[in-house]
């Protein structure tokens, strides 16, 4: 841009509704497609107790509704039980996000003591022999099922998180049958989001088109059958879509994360985009960040879309897809994103993916996350 | 599920209404989900004591606000009957 152009009117700051807190980076679980950067933050980088209690009164503050508290692994910080209370005394309904393992019976009641409003527990296969698989650890399957047991016995609201990929898409129906049989009142079907993990393990993850059909239209007939005892959310995988998926409701518009070590991200993979720098809760109020932060600032709204979306009428229903897909594909996170159908890169991508997911199979090593 | 007159509605753990200043709004938190409340809506939800059946709640707000029965007891079953369904109010059924 050069400096003869006029200044585009300041984009309105919108008020954010969820904030994703990634406690800790640590995890017992491996899975090859964790949402975690491939470059992960030790123990030693971690905010302390005080700092993440003071973030989450900012947050509140800016009218975030909901928390996140997610990591890796939140219960494998010893701070959860503080952390979940001080979260609760700044009015935010709190989402404990986890794989199960580090909970215990006496410690997931102290944290419906404190205020905890709803577990969500990811859930890896309907087996134990593909649940351990997929998350690199013997014996975690064994304590989801105890973990959700406790969750319903407590009377707390119980999401079951199930991300599907080509290994396992295929239990579907059995996948709806365990959570409504744990008592889930809700259940995430969550493709596989490729980035930083999954987008290395992407040949040996990624579903064929039938695969996905087929998943849909079990879906949909579960979610008749099931209405009003369990809701079911699915998220769809956008690259056999005809428009992208609006990716975190539009960039800095609903939603924040921060990391272990207070890093402000507008979405949890923002990190995979280099040519982005971001900003931490140690250096600026979190308010300040949000409204002005360069990293945030650069995608919101529909200023900064290029053709076809600038003159598209679906701009602010896709919000130009995902930044994050965009940069992996095609380099620059300002690109229309290459998954959509309008995009002059979609019949390349298109064919790269279907490329990679013909030659995938069940039998391609899956490459674990490892610190 | 469909809630009959007589059939308390509760709303469970997990889901509270939620005053937000910032926006000067009343919310209904509930797991992935911020519902927008209007005025109606709080009222309703203010009845939802998990004692009082549908119909006693129906006609607590029609002498309340002074408004037709019939037309009370239809918008008020609407609504939570859609919470119903979307998991936000659970149903004590009549014994």
């Amino acid at each position: 841009m050069t400096q003869s152009m006029p200044k585009p009117a300041p984009v309105p700051v919108p008020i954010p509704l969820a904030m994703l807190a990634e406690l800790t980076h640590r995890c017992p679980l491996k899975c090859p497609y964790c949402s975690n950067p491939l470059d992960l933050i030790r123990r030693s980088g971690e905010l302390d107790t005080e700092t993440w209690i003071d973030v989450f009164r900012q947050a509140a503050a800016m009218g975030v509704l909901q928390l996140h508290l997610s990591g890796g692994e939140p219960a494998a910080r010893r701070d959860l039980e503080a952390l979940t209370e001080g979260a609760r005394d700044a009015g935010l309904y709190t989402n404990l996000i986890t794989s199960g393992v580090g909970l215990t019976e006496a410690r997931l009641s102290r944290l419906a003591e404190l205020g905890l409003d709803h577990v969500q527990l990811s859930l890896q296969g309907v087996s134990a022999a593909m649940a351990d698989l997929i998350g690199g650890y013997q014996g975690g399957f064994e304590t989801k099922m105890q973990v959700a047991a406790w969750t319903t016995a407590l009377d707390l609201p119980l999401t079951i998180n199930a991300v599907v990929h080509r290994r396992n898409l295929d239990d579907v129906a059995e996948t709806i049958a365990l959570a409504h049989r744990l008592g889930a009142r809700r259940l995430e079907i969550a493709n596989t989001q490729y980035h930083g993990w999954a987008f290395k393990n992407r040949a040996a993850l990624m579903p064929t088109p039938d695969q996905v059909k087929r998943a849909g239209g079990i879906i949909a007939a579960a979610r008749d059958r099931l209405a009003g005892e369990m809701v079911i959310d699915y998220v769809t995988p956008d690259h056999h879509a005809t428009f992208p998926k609006p990716c975190m409701g539009g960039w800095a518009r609903m939603g924040l994360c921060i990391t272990p070590s207070g890093k402000v991200l507008p979405c949890h993979a923002a990190e995979t985009i280099t040519t982005l720098a971001f900003e931490t809760v140690l250096e600026r109020p979190l308010a300040e960040i949000w409204a002005n932060g360069p990293a945030f600032t650069a995608y919101r709204g529909t200023d900064w879309m290029p053709e076809p979306c600038r003159s598209c009428d679906r701009q602010t229903r896709d919000w130009g897809g995902c930044r994050c897909q965009a940069f992996a594909y095609t380099g620059d996170a300002g690109a229309t994103d290459p998954v959509c159908s309008k995009s002059p890169l979609h019949s390349e991508i298109t064919q790269q993916l279907a490329d990679i997911t013909a030659a995938g199979s069940d039998a391609d090593a899956l490459v674990y996350r490892t610190l | 599920m469909k809630l009959s007159p007589e059939d308390i509605p509760v709303i469970p753990r997990g889901v509270r209404v939620h005053r937000c200043e910032v926006r000067q709004a009343w919310f209904l938190l509930a797991p992935e989900r911020a519902l927008k409340l209007d005025q109606i809506g709080v009222a309703i939800l203010g009845e939802v004591d998990g004692a009082r059946s549908l119909a006693a709640i129906s006609t607590g707000l029609a002498e309340t606000y002074n408004a037709p029965l019939d037309r009370i007891a239809a918008d008020v079953a609407k609504f939570l009957n859609t919470l119903v369904a979307r998991r936000m109010v659970d149903v004590r059924v009549a014994a």
